[in-house]
């Protein structure tokens, strides 16, 4: 159903909290990002169908989001997003507002020449919270699942004649309680209570492709795994402690203005290939990020550093 | 090496987070043990709702204190509480809470596992639970509002009668708790004046496993287990003897065996309908210059449940329900009131603030829930747990609230397809709902009728919470105004007519002896 939960392992190629690159020491990207989403199949449990009293579930997002580099080796990261979200039949009403704040540290401990390739080690923590009280228990058009989370990432990036690189993580999500409105629920037990225990998670995610300091071209394979939850059962409504589940594959692409080298646009499309409990999101998105070098020193692209 | 200790750090972390216990305890999970104020030791006298009197069922006189056979059941329960194990304390500890709420709670959950429409069939028709193959798809029961409504009130009003004719005997046979012949046995559960024999506690499970096996035949296995619990578990707290259970179950399946013949005949069987009868009501509105309700599921569903307006009702009879309770005819589908009242709810419809979305999914109580008047007996259930009832008041109270509930849903089901009247989604398809859209007509609203008749009769049994729970049934009601699935006439004309509903559970109430 979400392509929010897991937005944020999809990102296009810039400098998010699940890519290999690093800003220098003062240096500041902050973009905003555009993201289109739709699905019209989705999968209940384990079993595909389409459901005409909601025809498709269209998800935009717009996030800002910004990337501060303390050192070299560490960056911190954030990011922010208004989600609005639509259903194209029956009767329910959309909701849009503005979801979690993320906050992420990324540190490079290891950044090791071995020949002509580079191999470097991240380790990435950070979490998330919501902003706003929106509507968690509303799915599939809730913006969010209410959930704060917190996660702990392993990356390795090995890069191959500064030109064509291959960067892996593995995450793992812990995801807070939440708090509906209603008084009691049905998962596969009644629960009395308005708290809903929600299910970890855990991610991996492999890109590899072409870069260079004006070019990224990637593909991207992306798997999130709900640690527990249920399955939806026959027709009925998804609820935020699903066990959700979503492989996708995607390709992005990111340039850098050679005559404004502060200046890259970004773009990517990505699909679910296989879920559970979840929508099988198309998601194409486009963003512009600028990098501000705080120290003034340079003037140089500071776009695709690793 | 550095790296080592940070990485180390790292996991060490993602260790610790992730054994955070996240575990949800559900309000009553941990309910003390009930200890009556009033043991209503003569509730023997009170009013049954379908037996002739407390002895049409016969208990035999129990068995002597001094029997062999007693002494027999009281080692019984000495041996399991040589043995008792930690899972089998806390089915004490879950069962000493009260029978009644124990076994309202898991008729709940059997309703809200069963709140969900089939899906369709290919042809775009769909297909309809069969209570004789239960756990072929689509499962029996759809266990939605008026189902619900008319399960509650069976097992409720089943449980009490089986507890007035249980009570009878109690003080007929005044046979003491085991703990009381024998000191030596542990209660592990309050101690209490009232007689053992015939169980309570077993009267409640045999009334409610026999009804709840008809209203679900597919779950017979859980509700078996759950009755097998609830009779070991006072076995092992020592507050009965076998025989003290075996009495109680006895007496209770037969209870309900008489509750299941009413059941059987009550018309509910045939509620569902044909195709010639919703046609019918389309028809009929059309004759009256009316814009007929139309399904707006895709693929159209047909009605839920369009005869459920003549079940037979507990507290008045068919013809006062037509002459007093069906309310009058809602603005005409092309009057101006009906217009402006469109209007209103497109205006809920696109303003709507986050405390108004709460309040309509705290009352929305909709698919895979216990239903509206699940919620209304949840109420109930919380707030009888702090008045301190006994078992058979308890019962009692429980059994006016649901025929109330009952009765509230077939008057409205009577309404609803005497006048067949438009969703305001379907007169205005811009009105987009922030909760599921009802596939049955708008007038009156079910939720309205509920809660008016839930109130009244909640508010009489603790007056001091009276104007709480009318305030809560103005919020139920004025929340599907919100969600934008009713007018205001709905709810108005549903919260009167649930209003009297209930002032007949009062009048009941009022000459039931129990008072």
């Amino acid at each position: 159903m979400l392509l929010i939960f897991i937005s944020a392992s999809w990102r296009s190629s810039a400098q998010t909290d699940i890519d290999a690159i690093m800003m220098e020491k003062n240096a500041f990207c902050a973009g905003g990002m555009y993201t289109y989403s739709t699905w019209k199949n989705y999968w209940e449990g384990t079993l595909k169908r389409n459901n005409a009293n909601i025809g498709s579930i269209t998800t935009q997002m717009i996030g800002v989001m910004g990337n501060y580099g303390v050192g070299k080796k560490l960056n911190l990261l954030f990011n922010i997003p208004y989600i609005t979200t639509k259903a194209s039949a029956g009767t329910l009403h959309g909701m849009s507002g503005v979801q979690d704040l993320s906050l992420m540290i990324k540190y490079r401990p290891i950044n090791k020449k071995i020949g002509d390739a580079r191999l470097a080690v991240f380790g990435i923590a950070g979490g998330s919270t919501p902003l706003t009280n929106y509507v968690a228990d509303f799915l599939p058009l809730s913006i969010g699942s209410g959930s704060t989370t917190a996660m702990a990432r392993l990356m390795l990036d090995y890069y191959y004649n500064s030109k064509w690189f291959a960067t892996a993580s593995a995450t793992y999500v812990y995801r807070s309680n939440i708090k509906i409105d209603r008084t009691s629920y049905y998962t596969d037990e009644l629960i009395l209570s308005n708290e809903v225990e929600m299910p970890n998670a855990a991610t991996f995610n492999v890109r590899a492709g072409y870069r260079t300091q004006w070019w990224i071209a990637e593909a991207v394979f992306n798997n999130w795994t709900t640690l527990g939850g249920f399955d939806m059962t026959r027709n009925n409504m998804p609820f935020p402690s699903n066990r959700m589940n979503a492989t996708s594959l995607g390709i992005n692409l990111k340039y850098v203005l050679k005559k404004v080298p502060q200046l890259s646009l970004t773009g990517g499309v990505n699909q679910i290939i296989a879920g559970r409990n979840m929508g099988q999101s198309l998601t194409a998105n486009g963003g512009v990020f600028y990098v501000f070098d705080l120290a003034r020193k340079s003037t140089k692209s500071n776009h695709n550093k690793q | 090496m550095k790296y080592i200790y940070s990485f180390a750090l790292f996991f060490t972390m993602i260790a610790f987070v992730s054994s955070c216990k996240k575990e949800v305890q559900g309000r009553t999970d941990k309910t003390g043990a009930l200890t009556p104020l009033n043991i209503d030791l003569n509730a023997g006298t009170w009013k049954p709702i379908l037996l002739t009197g407390p002895t049409e069922f016969t208990v035999a006189a129990p068995i002597a204190t001094t029997s062999p056979d007693y002494i027999i059941q009281i080692s019984e329960i000495k041996t399991w509480q040589s043995t008792i194990t930690e899972k089998e304390r806390e089915l004490v500890d879950y069962w000493s809470a009260g029978a009644v709420l124990r076994w309202n709670e898991i008729l709940r959950e059997l309703v809200a596992k069963h709140n969900l429409p089939p899906y369709q069939n290919a042809d775009g028709t769909y297909p309809f639970p069969n209570a004789n193959n239960p756990l072929a798809y689509p499962q029996f029961p759809f266990a939605n509002p008026p189902y619900a409504a008319r399960a509650y009130a069976y097992v409720s009003a089943a449980q009490y009668d089986a507890l007035v004719a249980a009570f009878h005997y109690k003080k007929l046979y005044n046979r003491p708790a085991p703990y009381k012949v024998d000191a030596s046995i542990q209660s592990l559960i309050p101690q209490s004046d009232l007689p053992s024999y015939p169980s309570e506690d077993a009267v409640v499970a045999g009334a409610a496993s026999e009804m709840m096996k008809l209203l679900f035949p597919g779950d017979q296995d859980f509700i078996q287990q759950k009755a097998e619990e609830h009779k070991r578990a006072r076995l092992i707290g020592g507050a009965n003897v076998r025989s003290d259970l075996e009495a109680g179950e006895a007496l209770g399946r037969q209870v309900a065996q008489k509750f299941i013949v009413r059941a059987r005949g009550d018309r509910a069987g045939a509620a569902a309908g044909t195709q010639a009868q919703w046609t019918q009501f389309e028809t009929d509105a059309v004759a009256k210059g009316e814009t007929p309700w139309i399904s707006l599921d895709v693929p159209k569903r047909p009605p839920m449940l369009p005869l459920f307006g003549k079940v037979k009702t507990w507290l008045f009879d068919s013809l006062t329900m037509v002459t007093t309770l069906r309310p009058s005819p809602p603005p005409s589908t092309k009057s101006d009131q009906f217009k402006k009242e469109t209007e209103e709810i497109l205006s809920y419809s696109k303003n709507i603030t986050r405390e108004q979305i709460r309040i309509v999914h705290f009352w929305a109580d909709g698919v895979a829930t216990y239903t509206p008047p699940g919620h209304w007996n949840a109420i109930a259930a919380d707030d009888f747990i702090s008045q301190r009832f006994s078992e058979v008041r308890w019962a009692r109270n429980m059994a006016l609230l649901n025929m109330s509930l009952m009765d509230a849903s077939v008057a409205c089901w009577d309404a609803k397809f005497f006048y067949f009247n438009p969703r305001p989604s379907q007169v205005n398809p811009e009105i987009k709902t922030t909760t599921g859209l009802p596939n049955f007509p708008s007038y009156t609203s079910g939720h309205s009728t509920f809660s008016g008749a839930a109130s009244t009769i909640l508010g009489y049994l603790i007056p001091g919470k009276k104007d709480v729970y009318e305030a809560m049934a103005r919020e139920a009601s004025i929340s599907r105004m919100y969600g934008a699935i009713h007018y205001r006439s709905d709810c108005e004309a549903g919260l009167i007519c649930g209003n009297k509903v209930g002032a007949y559970a009062i009048q009941r109430a009022q000459t039931d002896g129990a008072q």
